[in-house]
């Protein structure tokens, strides 16, 4: 097997995510091609969309929001070393959380105490939600990937429980608790806005976003900044090492899905108390599986998935415009080119990143062709 | 160096050479690994392949079965020139191989590891029972007993071995290569081993055993040929050998190379004591039997010995990584026993030290950048973290620090772990744990991938850390590097301790005998 | 209990569980070879819309059943060659599986025929029947075991009937065929099965086809079966569910089987269980058996009823070592 040559670091970490979505964007604009349309017309269109107008902006941000969060939570749990496919699930229970907090409290306290209440709700549902198969993997060995599958399940069925027995507003025909109290109410971006004397369409936009790009920035200082954070890399990287250093790797599984658990929760923050104003079915709505896609392009790092988070929150907003324009055009063709993304950045980059190498090895060394080559690292053979 | 005897000549023709290796030469990177080796292997024989490790007996095995290409040479199998580029040309040929880590399917049954990629038919039931037939026969003839329908995951190590020289057979091998046979042996299994090996010989089967047991040569061999450093060095039917003599070819060199003189060196208190210490391992093999030793300050001691006699558990269990079944160790006054044996965090925190023989394993995290691993086990102290966050200009620092001390290169503390060289690896590794002024410091394989200006670096590193007070417990499997560094010497030989002696009165007939269990030959 | 009620679950029982036994042994068959396939729920989508797609078009159940099968061996493929013939991460690729076929399905649906991700239905000579009409009828008047036997038992189509001969046909190949002794192998040490001269590529591709293959026969039936028409997501999570049996099952396939008949009778119970009142616990929440294969897969998969025993070597991408 001839060796890999390998890939600049510049090329990992910004060029590859470009090219993965170049060929993503390729294969969704062959299928485009395939039904009649043309790639160009819906791209523009696409883009358009999502940026063209305050509205369009305000919708891609919300999605944004809601991706960010997801994102970080899967991201966190790959530097620990796992794979968190459960995201979905702790994302709803995060809802969960925030909502039971609303409900209870939202007509006792003012929003100033109750908002962080129920952010911390949502969290901790969200970091139960994850901690169980986290303990279950260290402990008993079960498999992370199949349980948190599995968790999603019961996650969706324990709401639609709750919400048809337990917590139905009463009289109504939809499947919705009761609607919060105004404390319990996240402020709106246009009426923050509005606020500053500044003219802004209403949209789902809320104070959230800061949220989460304040969680972005904690997470980013907790991975590189912190020791628990440098622990939990360690363990993600090498259990080996992590053994020698004295660091113990159950502890700091279950500490990096409750971490991440603990921000799919957060999702709870942007769709229960910022848009609903209540509790309701599936308002997740796959934003913990395009928290996957996400965390792949923006190859886990904080600033690559908010970018990512913004990328993909313009694929679902510019789709939705799109769809309303164009007949025979719908919200799936993002979900497409969702899976498309993930094909190629994860399970493919093994075939496209020796291609790429290779392309930029002949590059360089056509353009400096006396350049030394550097010693491979690693020690002779034993 | 014997010349070659010429083997006993009944009134029949010389026997045939089954095999015979010429002029075999085998680079990887800088290191030749087999260079100009010829070896001629006698039909019906038990040829023994003796050496210590790296000495290019596996290397040269491995050509033979066609897991490598050899850069130049050729092969004649029965009397024929042959090209063997893959294991199945060498099965084909009738080559078989045991391998020292069992290539097995452990749900499986007995039967089924057997016949895999050979069944004779495709229908299992109609193949079971001709392999049945085959495999009963066999048994009986060569003595090799197996139940054929255990399931593989419950049995012994023994039966598992059995299981794989029953699988050559069962291919039709009548060259039967054994690679370090008897390490994971108990003595019974070894004596029934013995037994199937005579009897193949009966048979006419040929065997070459790769071993570094000299006393397991003299028992079962009709030859031996010795390799060090890659090339033969020795040569001669069992009948005109002795263990003495062979020892001395396999290790070989003067003593006291490299060694700058000093004064006499005074060994200081105790700092580190361990009594009785014996490991099991998950197959209940055991790797460590009744090993004691003590640690004094100022002083280093070397523990020699072919790899894989107990010395990487000696220093995973000294650390704190693994717990021994049984045994004691006192430590900067502190007392463990197994139910509550020492841990990695609490051995830094009694000043002890360790570099890891399994650098990219253990001692780095090679995703890392420098100074993330120059911290690795340290980065609770206070001088690098502060109440959760740890102070990235402090560890910046400190890690320029150390490469600049210990001669790091590229000076680039944030350049990928990874992307140093193995010898710059070693010395960060090295400069993070020597920094730490420890009063004890483990070492695994020093030096292993390290060129030589930073071996001479490195082993001054650690005379000084020796002569400022540090008790230093060099593990190598490099015999040049124990003479030239350690003060005393303990011989480690299937997990014991076969020896120990003050480096004066080290040589190497003296070390050779030690590291290959015979009794102690008279000085 | 009365009888013809007994008769009615059996044969809910059944058919629910129909998909679920062919998702069982396509993903076992897989992950044996030690391949993690979660992206059942993908194939089985895909293989539905292109069953339905089909037999809609050209009005025949072989063009349907083939086009079915062909399309999840398609993605089977895919999934080989990232994984298999490249080290590419298995659970994501099985994810991207998932999230393609959600998508590409709709896109494809709206874009043929126009009716918002649907597929026209297909016609009565297209769509499966029982095997034996009259059965259930002439049975309903023998005493005690007529319901059982005629609504229960003997009532269905030829698919129910082949999905339990499959898994018959399954353990055959796994255990009594010197293929499925090469594909056991593979899944628990691919490095003695490539040193002893047989190629752990061109296993796995077997199993990844007949994977496929079944994955596709599932999907048709939700289309031929079951409803008529493709609808959007109208798996719904079966896949998922046929891996957690497959789980359930210890990766073994009688035991696969009787863990998806004991998941379709708890949906079968699901429904007529609503407003049951069980004396402790009160009236019986639809969501709690709806969710009761997942509970009880995170359960044994803890360990604490009995012990899960995955292939050693699944999950980790092959790679020769020298």
């Amino acid at each position: 097997m001839s060796r890999a040559l390998p890939l600049p670091r510049w090329a990992d970490v910004a060029l590859m995510p470009l090219v993965n979505l170049a060929i993503a964007l390729v294969a969704a604009g062959l299928v485009v091609a395939l039904i009649g349309q043309s790639p160009r017309e819906v791209m523009v269109m696409l883009i358009q969309g999502a940026f063209g107008s305050a509205r369009g902006l305000s919708y891609t941000l919300y999605y944004a929001t809601s991706f960010i969060f997801t994102g970080l939570a899967v991201s966190v749990a790959f530097h620990g070393g796992l794979f968190n496919i459960g995201a979905e699930g702790q994302a709803t229970l995060g809802g969960l959380g925030t909502g039971l907090v609303a409900l209870w409290l939202s007509q006792r306290l003012p929003a100033p105490v109750l908002l962080p209440l129920m952010l911390l709700g949502g969290a901790l549902f969200g970091m139960v939600w994850a901690a169980v198969p986290a303990y279950l993997q260290a402990y008993r060995g079960s498999h992370v990937v199949i349980t948190t599958i599995m968790f999603n399940f019961l996650a969706s069925a324990l709401l639609g429980y709750l919400l048809v027995n337990t917590l139905r507003a009463p009289g109504g025909m939809s499947v919705e608790s009761v609607p919060f109290g105004p404390a319990a109410h996240l402020p709106g971006m246009h009426e923050m806005l509005a606020g500053l004397g500044i003219e802004w369409p209403s949209s789902p936009l809320n104070i959230s976003l800061f949220l989460a790009l304040l969680a972005a920035a904690g997470v980013y200082l907790l991975l590189w900044h912190s020791r628990a954070g440098y622990r939990m890399r360690a363990v993600g990287a090498s259990e080996g090492a992590a053994a020698y250093a004295g660091i113990h790797p159950k502890r700091q599984v279950i500490l990096a899905m409750g971490l991440s658990g603990a921000l799919a929760g957060m999702v709870g923050m942007n769709e229960i108390a910022g848009v609903n104003g209540k509790l309701l079915l599936d308002f997740v709505g796959g934003a913990g599986f395009t928290g996957i896609a996400v965390a792949v392009m923006g190859r886990n790092h904080p600033v690559g998935i908010v970018l990512a988070s913004l990328l993909f929150g313009a694929l679902f907003q510019g789709g939705a415009e799109v769809s309303m324009e164009v007949q025979g055009f719908s919200r799936d063709m993002v979900v497409m080119l969702q899976g498309f993304i993930v094909l190629f950045s994860g399970a493919m980059a093994y075939v496209i990143s020796p291609w790429v190498a290779r392309a930029i090895h002949a590059a360089t060394r056509r353009a400096a062709p006396a350049a030394k080559i550097a010693e491979p690292a690693g020690g002779t053979h034993g | 160096m014997s010349a070659p005897a010429t083997p006993a000549v009944s009134s029949a023709a010389a026997p045939a050479l089954a095999v015979r290796m010429v002029d075999i030469n085998k680079r990887f990177g800088n290191v030749q690994a087999n260079a100009d080796v010829t070896l001629s292997v006698r039909a019906g024989t038990v040829h023994g392949l003796v050496g210590e490790n790296g000495a290019g007996k596996s290397t040269l095995m491995s050509v033979l079965y066609g897991f490598y290409a050899a850069d130049s040479g050729h092969i004649e199998v029965a009397g024929e020139p042959v090209r063997i580029r893959h294991a199945q040309d060498a099965i084909a040929l009738g080559l078989g191989m045991v391998h020292q880590h069992f290539m097995l399917v452990e749900t499986l049954t007995v039967i089924a590891n057997v016949m895999l990629g050979a069944e004779p038919h495709v229908l299992l039931k109609r193949a079971d029972a001709l392999v049945r037939e085959r495999l009963l026969a066999l048994m009986g003839s060569t003595g090799l007993r197996v139940d054929l329908d255990a399931i593989v995951g419950d049995l012994s190590v023994g039966d598992r071995q059995r299981l794989e020289i029953l699988k050559t057979l069962y291919r039709g091998a009548k060259i039967l290569i054994l690679d370090e046979p008897t390490a994971v042996l108990t003595p019974q299994e070894t004596e029934a081993l013995f037994k199937v090996l005579a009897r193949l010989r009966e048979q006419g089967t040929t065997i070459i055993l790769i071993t570094h047991k000299l006393k397991e040569v003299m028992r079962l061999c009709d030859h031996v040929t010795v390799m060090r450093a890659g090339r033969v060095v020795h040569e001669s039917a069992i009948a005109n050998a002795s263990v003495q003599g062979l020892a001395e070819a396999m290790v070989g060199r003067q003593v006291n190379i490299g060694r700058p003189s000093e004064g006499a060196v005074r060994p200081g208190e105790i700092a580190l004591q361990a009594e009785g210490l014996t490991l099991r391992d998950a197959m209940q093999v055991t790797r460590l039997h009744e090993v004691s030793l003590s640690l004094r300050a100022g002083e280093i001691v070397g523990v020699a010995g072919v790899s894989g006699n107990g010395q990487s558990e000696l220093l995973e269990v000294l650390s704190g990584l693994r717990a021994p079944q049984a045994g004691r160790m006192m430590l900067a006054g502190e007392s463990f026993e197994p139910n509550c044996w020492l841990e990695p965090r609490t051995a830094r925190r009694l000043r002890m030290a360790h570099v890891p023989e399994d650098r990219h394993a253990r001692a780095m995290v090679m995703s890392f950048a420098a100074w993330e691993s120059a911290v690795l086990g340290y980065e609770g102290l206070p001088e690098y973290s502060r109440r959760g966050w740890m102070r990235h200009g402090r560890m910046r620092a400190a890690t320029e620090a150390l490469m600049q001390r210990f001669d790091v290169r590229p000076r680039a503390p944030k350049l990928g772990s990874a992307k140093f060289s193995g010898g710059n690896q070693q010395k960060l590794v090295l400069a993070r744990e020597i920094g730490q002024s420890p009063h004890v410091l483990l070492v695994g394989q020093p030096t292993r991938g390290v060129d030589i200006g930073a071996i001479e670096f490195i082993h001054g590193q650690l005379r000084a850390l020796r002569d400022a007070g540090c008790a230093v417990l060099v593990v190598s499997s490099e015999l040049d590097e124990i003479l030239a560094l350690a003060d005393r010497v303990l011989v480690m030989n299937q997990g014991r301790i076969t020896g120990e002696l003050p480096i004066a009165d080290c040589s190497e007939a003296r070390l050779g005998l030690l590291m290959v269990e015979t009794e102690d030959a008279p000085a | 209990m009365d009888e013809a009620l007994i008769g009615a679950m059996i044969a809910s029982t059944l058919r629910v569980a129909t998909p679920l036994i062919l998702g069982a042994l396509a993903g076992l068959l897989a992950e044996r070879s030690g391949v993690i396939d979660i992206g059942l729920e993908g194939k089985m989508l895909f293989a539905g819309f292109a069953a339905a797609a089909g037999g809609a078009v050209f009005g025949s159940v072989a063009i349907a059943l083939l086009l079915g099968m062909a399309a999840a061996v398609a993605l089977s493929l895919l999934h080989g060659y990232a994984c298999v013939s490249h080290r590419g991460d298995q659970v994501v690729s099985g994810m991207a599986i998932d999230l393609i076929a959600a998508g590409l399905t709709v896109v494809l649906g709206i874009a043929w025929f126009h009716q918002g991700g649907q597929t026209p239905p297909v016609s009565d000579a297209v769509r499966l029947h029982p095997l034996w009409p009259g059965a259930a009828a002439a049975l309903s008047g023998v005493p005690v075991i007529g319901a059982v036997l005629g609504d229960g038992l003997l009532s269905h189509n030829i698919m129910v009937y082949a999905a339990l001969a499959l898994v018959a046909a399954v353990w055959w190949l796994l255990y009594r065929t010197r293929f499925g002794l090469r594909l056991r192998a593979v899944g628990e040490n691919p490095h003695m099965v490539d040193a002893a001269g047989v190629s752990v590529l061109k296993l796995r591709y077997a199993a990844l086809t007949l994977n496929g293959m079944l994955c596709g026969l599932a999907g048709s039936y939700l289309v031929l079966a079951q409803s008529s028409s493709f609808a959007p997501n109208m798996t719904a999570g079966r896949g998922f569910m046929a891996l957690a049996a497959m789980i359930f099952g210890n990766w073994r396939p009688v035991p696969a089987l009787w863990a998806c008949l004991l998941f379709g009778f708890l949906d079968a119970a699901a429904i007529r269980l609503q407003g049951v009142v069980v004396p402790g616990i009160g009236e019986v929440p639809v969501q709690a058996v709806q969710a009761l294969p997942y509970l009880l897969t995170v359960i044994l998969l803890a360990g604490f009823v009995g012990r899960s025993v995955a292939p050693v070597a699944l999950g980790q991408p092959y790679v020769k070592e020298r």
